[in-house]
């Protein structure tokens, strides 16, 4: 008898969200928000077609730099309790088509980016493309404690490239949006580090929690926190804040300082014993930080037509 | 033999090819509408009343 269904090919066969899962969609969304964040900041208004069309292009490169990355990282994405349930290790997309979607569609997106917008845009989403699959994942990852820090630089990039869709040219207020993920990203991920304990450990991933130890990594994430926390709030005086951005700019920050604080007090017994509640909370409070403040600076620009938004 | 003219992996291929025909079709219109909007924002009149550039002549 012949089942069709009894072939290793008809098995394993990828499904459509398989192919899209490669693409990190939560990373995604994070990229499409502060793209479309740094455009509308900017001084200048895009036509909506256009808006839509660049922020898309923006999205599939981010998308596809996702599936370099899974694609490069498959042997230790099975190691991982956190990244066994991948499309590659999971074994329902094969490397090469990662490979394969991963190129295609990076180089769709900085072409079409280049159409839509300007060349400069296109120019710096294909050195963030290049930045985080090859700088970053290939190279700094597995190499050295600072991944995190260098590497969140290729997530810090896309309010730039919103921006410079908008006026073609980089501003302070640019790099100031840039400069607040580049200093928020390691602390979010050192606190992830601290309560998924042995998960780098078992991948070899030179994290600071491995190299450096956990204290160290407590000093660490409570020094970002206070750098980030003045960036944060410097940038409610600049053009693209206002009172809005600030009065959550000082709310948020007061919260992430203390719970950096709290992280920097504690040893690693009393983490333990609470099932490592307070880096946990750091955590989940550090997803909100960046979306809420970047939701302010959106806020800001949108008022700003009628008089309300900024100082 | 049992040969089934409908297979559950039919119907799953199906979805999978609808959706990336949906994607590329969604591509084509976002690419004319693009076009449609590039054209009709770019100020055509200046380029044409600008002065024609000059044809090498042949000797």
């Amino acid at each position: 008898m012949t089942d069709i269904t009894n072939t290793p090919a008809a098995e394993h066969e990828a499904q459509l969200g398989d192919y899209f899962a490669l693409f990190k969609p939560r990373v995604m969304q994070l990229v499409v928000f502060t793209a479309l964040v740094g455009m509308l900041a900017a001084p200048v208004s895009v036509h909506p077609v256009v808006g839509f069309a660049a922020i898309l292009f923006v999205a599939i490169g981010a998308g596809a730099s996702g599936a370099l990355n899974m694609w490069w990282d498959a042997d230790i994405d099975q190691i991982m309790r956190r990244t066994q349930s991948r499309p590659i290790p999971a074994g329902k997309v094969q490397p090469g088509e990662a490979l394969a979607l991963g190129v295609a569609l990076s180089g769709m997106s900085v072409m079409m980016l280049g159409l839509a917008a300007n060349l400069l845009a296109a120019a710096m989403l294909l050195f963030t493309i290049l930045f985080y699959a090859v700088f970053y994942t290939m190279w700094l990852k597995r190499r050295t404690p600072q991944n995190i820090v260098i590497g969140g630089a290729a997530g810090a990039f896309p309010p730039v490239i919103g921006w410079i869709i908008a006026t073609g040219s980089f501003s302070i207020e640019a790099w100031l949006m840039f400069a607040l993920i580049f200093m928020w990203t390691p602390p979010h991920f050192w606190a992830l580090a601290l309560f998924m304990r042995s998960d780098y450990d078992d991948a070899d991933v030179p994290m600071l929690t491995v190299t450096h130890g956990r204290p160290a990594t407590r000093r660490h994430i409570l020094a970002y926190t206070m750098v980030l926390a003045v960036l944060a709030v410097g940038t409610g005086f600049t053009a693209i804040g206002g009172w809005i951005y600030l009065s959550f700019a000082i709310v948020l920050n007061a919260m992430f300082l203390l719970g950096a604080y709290r992280i920097w007090q504690r040893d690693e017994d009393a983490s333990e014993a609470d099932n490592y509640k307070v880096e946990r909370k750091f955590f989940r409070l550090s997803l909100f930080y960046l979306f809420l403040h970047f939701g302010a600076i959106l806020v800001e620009a949108t008022l700003r037509p009628w008089g309300l938004g900024g100082w | 033999m049992n040969m089934r003219t409908e297979h559950e992996i039919h119907n799953r291929r199906r979805g999978r090819n609808v959706g990336v025909g949906l994607m590329l079709g969604a591509f084509v219109i976002l690419v004319m509408v693009l076009t449609f909007v590039k054209i009709t924002q770019t100020d055509f009149t200046k380029a044409m009343g600008a002065p024609a550039p000059q044809s090498q002549e042949s000797n």
